[in-house]
């Protein structure tokens, strides 16, 4: 059992520190610099995809495990997956709208463009392509998928609000004219992600996983 | 007419260039360029998809109902990435190795629904192809020449030749995710100097779904 939650922590860990989708693997790159501008829209749209990746990996892993390799239609895998995330911020929107009012005013506004959020098919496809191997000592099944879906959304969350800070700094910022605008963004983005690379190693250390 | 068409296949090239200009289909521009022949591999296999797709969605644009286009042309998109995705494990297995996860991924790819949405939901199919080539061109042209600067700056080499000798120790960080954000970072500003542009801000109006988003996030992310 303790080893369990430790290979949990790890995936959780890692997932949000050294395999950051935005600032080690450049996933979602659209929505990390088109709403990075303001606090409240950064966290807003993180925790919309957290929440629609959560969702979108609880519905296509046993989709993959069961219905795909059971039945050896693996190569349906692309098609198959984007039409159940589509479908799936379809109902979520939907539900939100009747029973969570609350919810929907904050997150409603950028459902529709987590369709098109390659984060959301990534780490489907990444889920899918893990299952039943060992990560961390443990065998990678349903509950380490959820788990590395909340933890891949809490790194996206964390790399949106941090950069949505220094965006708000780079605003008083004297730039040189033709940085300003998209190139700035992208060199603070660079080095906002090696920044990222002081964590190489720690869940290894701290954890002690292999 | 022919003419015209020809205009169509030659702005995606350099006066709309998806990725240096339109500023779409930053993913895989930062994540694949890492090498000069996994972009040469990215490009090329995002241009057929993109040449079909736009081919497939301009004959059908009078049959897809206007209030589930996205979904259809995410279905045609996905069926022809499944395509290209089966065609390149079975004849560059190396290469599906080194693209990964981004091979799945050119299905959201905002070049090739924004092109969608854009123009061959609204052209004849010659045209649309035509758009379609010179997108895909374009997009392989910059991913190219992005996979050229960061390999040479990264590992020392060009295609795999070793081109420093040894004499220059490579600049690992060029290798990276970190080198990618700033080496697209200072192409587009030298493209705007040259070409006399003011800097866009990052937003949402380059992107895809900007209309399919009720204008409500819009608004709200302006």
């Amino acid at each position: 059992m303790r080893s369990m939650l430790v290979s949990l922590a790890a995936i959780v860990m890692s997932s949000i520190l050294t395999e950051n989708y935005v600032l080690s693997q450049a996933i979602g790159i659209c929505p990390f610099l088109g709403v990075s501008k303001r606090m409240n829209t950064a966290v807003g749209m993180s925790l919309a995809v957290t929440f629609v990746m959560t969702m979108a990996v609880a519905v296509t892993w046993p989709i993959q495990k069961y219905l795909l390799l059971g039945l050896g239609l693996e190569y349906l895998q692309t098609v198959v997956f984007i039409l159940v995330i589509a479908a799936l911020v379809q109902l979520v929107e939907a539900v939100l709208k009747k029973y969570i009012p609350s919810l929907h005013k904050a997150l409603g506004v950028y459902l529709p463009l987590i369709t098109t959020n390659c984060a959301v098919l990534a780490i489907t496809v990444l889920c899918a392509t893990r299952t039943d191997k060992l990560i961390y000592g443990m065998e990678y099944g349903f509950v380490s998928s959820l788990v590395n879906a909340l933890g891949a959304g809490v790194g996206y969350l964390v790399a949106m609000v941090l950069f949505s800070g220094v965006r708000q700094k780079m605003e008083d910022a004297n730039i040189p004219v033709f940085l300003k605008g998209l190139p700035i963004t992208l060199i603070a983005a660079s080095i906002l992600a090696v920044s990222f690379l002081g964590f190489g190693g720690i869940v290894e250390g701290i954890l002690g996983v292999a | 007419m022919a003419k015209n068409n020809f205009g169509e296949f030659t702005k995606g090239i350099i006066k709309e260039n998806p990725v240096l200009v339109l500023l779409l289909g930053t993913c895989p521009t930062l994540a694949i360029s890492s090498s000069a022949l996994n972009s040469l591999g990215m490009g090329i296999a995002a241009a057929a998809v993109l040449i079909c797709s736009n081919a497939v969605i301009a004959a059908l644009k009078r049959v897809i109902p206007d209030s589930v286009r996205i979904p259809a042309y995410i279905t045609v998109i996905a069926s022809f990435v499944s395509i290209v995705q089966m065609l390149i494990k079975a004849y560059v297995p190396a290469l599906d190795k080194s693209l990964g996860i981004f091979l799945p991924l050119i299905v959201v790819n905002c070049i090739i629904l924004g092109r969608a949405e854009m123009f061959a939901s609204k052209n004849k199919i010659l045209p649309s192809i035509l758009d379609g080539a010179g997108m895909g061109l374009g997009f392989t042209l910059a991913i190219t020449f992005m996979g050229i600067v960061r390999e040479i700056l990264g590992s020392g080499t060009v295609f795999g030749f070793d081109v420093t000798k040894g004499k220059v120790e490579p600049i690992g960080i060029f290798a990276i995710t970190a080198g990618g954000f700033f080496v697209y970072g200072i192409l587009i500003a030298l493209v705007n100097k040259i070409a006399k542009r003011p800097n866009q801000s990052p937003g949402c109006a380059a992107c895809p779904m900007a209309a399919a988003c009720h204008g409500g996030a819009k608004k709200e992310v302006e």
